[in-house]
């Protein structure tokens, strides 16, 4: 069935573009998140089925937003009370015309809300924003899909039911709220990188939608820095995925083949550094952009200006001084001051970071550096144990059994 | 939207506070129900020291009283106040203007009121 796949094909696209200007047209519609995004869902659902029998039809999201009315009115005709309802909404008016330049901006914020449990936060923004099923984002995040559906359902609710606007905040409010949005983008990116190994071929790429909803973020926000920021920032690791995972094995920053590097989406990310300069509203996605930078500058890892490096990563610590900050720093202090150095900066660390397996893989790298081997293996096992990535485990064998 | 805001503190929240500072902090928290009072309903009240609560549980054998409250947790609901807003943001931006934030341990939960009784019909 070569149709079905094409028209699967054509579906995903106009999911991930789509479903959720679609349920927040809903949602205005309506007055409830929930209704309208569990239209949405079975809108995909019927979608699925109809375009490989039928083909795809020649507007395919009109006919997604018009299927996912129908199915949000059926929603709301089942509730006992519909009556009133439908009074109150006054179900055939069209929706007013957003106020908004991106109607998608408001229901992300409203997802991303403080008083959403963090881990609830990127699980209903994959759902409700950029359209995946409950089942795809159960594998992603490696999470039961019972689990996953519950937390879900429970978000929608608080959303309703303690009355989170879907809105984008204005003044001094908007940065600390764009903050958390972009938190889950970034999340949502990692998190693709945590579970390569995991997903099956048919599952969507979370890094591609986490660096779509970047594009949409910084497109909506055009005056927002760090929205160019968190996009660049992006934009350089999706530069260097070719490099990254090369035949199922993970390749570390210093071994890769800087010519595998993507170079449009180098030019990309370094445009979208430059434009979020010129706003000159510093923040700490754009130090970590600026980071990417210099070692996409570099010529070989060798030529890494790395000064520069512990420069830019000394200015994090004052957004963001947090031990895996600290820890990411601590690699650039051993290039300017020595593996010693280092190691006192990350042994300072170890009450905060003693559960986490890259705090002992840099540990053991460091003790490799000063000679001392015997320390080294046994970070490195420790690294081993704590580690659920087998392309991680894979670097950190070879480098126990080989690289003495 | 009501909400219901539930004002708590901890035993550390006045332990270093003067009598003076005591004072300023407290005409500062009367000047903010003055301040908000259009968004604030008559229906709060700031509570007696948590010495003085007594509490009744189920039991075994029907309702049991006992001295103390709830719970053994370190913060303790000093009083509670009825609010209505537009929405959650709005309710704290509120609140996150509390005078008594300026102390360590103070925590204000917001609490939406069921005002729609038909979904228990």
């Amino acid at each position: 069935m070569e149709g079905a796949a094409a028209s699967d094909a054509v579906l995903g696209r106009i999911v991930r573009e789509d479903s959720g200007r679609i349920v927040a047209a809903l949602t205005r519609s309506f007055g409830d998140l929930d209704v309208a995004e569990e239209a949405v869902a079975a809108a995909v659902e019927e979608a699925l089925r109809e375009w490989r029998v039928r083909g795809v039809p020649p507007n395919p999201g009109a006919w997604l937003t018009q299927t996912a009315r129908h199915d949000a009115l059926d929603r709301i005709r089942r509730e006992r009370r519909f009556r009133e309802k439908l009074a109150v909404i006054g179900v055939d008016e069209p929706a007013p015309a957003p106020t908004e330049p991106d109607e998608r901006l408001p229901l992300l914020f409203g997802c991303c809300h403080p008083a959403i449990a963090p881990d609830a936060r990127v699980a209903l923004t994959l759902r409700a924003v950029c359209g995946l099923t409950t089942a795809q984002i159960a594998r992603a995040l490696l999470v039961p899909q019972a689990t996953l559906a519950q937390r879900i359902v429970r978000a929608k609710r608080k959303i309703a039911a303690t009355g989170i606007p879907l809105r984008i905040p204005e003044g001094v409010e908007r940065l600390e709220r764009l903050d958390l949005v972009l938190t889950v983008v970034s999340v949502m990116y990692s998190q693709a990188h945590l579970t390569a190994d995991a997903g099956a071929a048919a599952d969507r790429d979370l890094a591609d939608d986490a660096l779509w909803l970047a594009r949409v973020v910084a497109a909506a926000l055009p005056r927002e820095a760090e929205a160019h920021g968190l996009l660049s920032l992006l934009l350089f690791h999706r530069s260097r995925e070719d490099a990254r995972a090369v035949d199922g094995e993970l390749v570390l920053l210093a071994d890769q083949d800087r010519d595998r590097w993507d170079a449009a989406l180098l030019d990309e990310a370094r445009y979208q550094l430059e434009r979020a300069a010129l706003l000159r509203r510093p923040g700490r996605w754009q130090l970590h952009a600026a980071i990417a930078a210099c070692h996409a500058d570099a010529a070989s890892a060798a030529e890494t200006d790395w000064f520069q490096v512990l420069t830019l990563y000394d200015m994090l610590l004052g957004y963001d001084p947090s031990p895996i900050v600290r820890l990411n720093r601590a690699v650039a202090l051993a290039e300017v001051d020595g593996a010693e150095a280092a190691l006192r900066e990350v042994d300072g660390l170890a009450r905060a970071l003693d559960a986490f397996h890259l705090w002992h893989a840099v540990r053991a790298h460091l003790l490799r550096l000063l000679g001392r081997v015997a320390e080294a293996d046994a970070a490195d096992l420790r690294a081993l144990e704590l580690t659920a990535n087998d392309a991680e485990r894979r670097i950190i064998e070879a480098r126990l059994t080989g690289g003495r | 939207m009501k909400y219901v805001i539930m004002f708590t503190d901890s035993p550390e929240s006045y332990a270093d506070v003067s009598a003076e500072r005591h004072k300023e902090i407290y005409q500062r928290v009367w000047d903010w129900f003055r301040v908000n009072d259009a968004a604030i309903s008559d229906s709060g009240a700031q509570l007696q020291p948590v010495s003085t609560a007594t509490t009744v549980r189920s039991g075994p054998d029907g309702p049991v009283v006992a001295d103390g409250p709830f719970t053994e947790a370190k913060e303790v609901v000093g009083g509670f106040s009825v609010i209505d807003v537009a929405d959650l943001d709005a309710a704290i931006a509120l609140v996150k203007t509390w005078p008594e934030f300026d102390l360590p341990g103070i925590g204000v939960e917001i609490r939406p009121m069921v005002t729609d009784y038909s979904q228990f019909e």
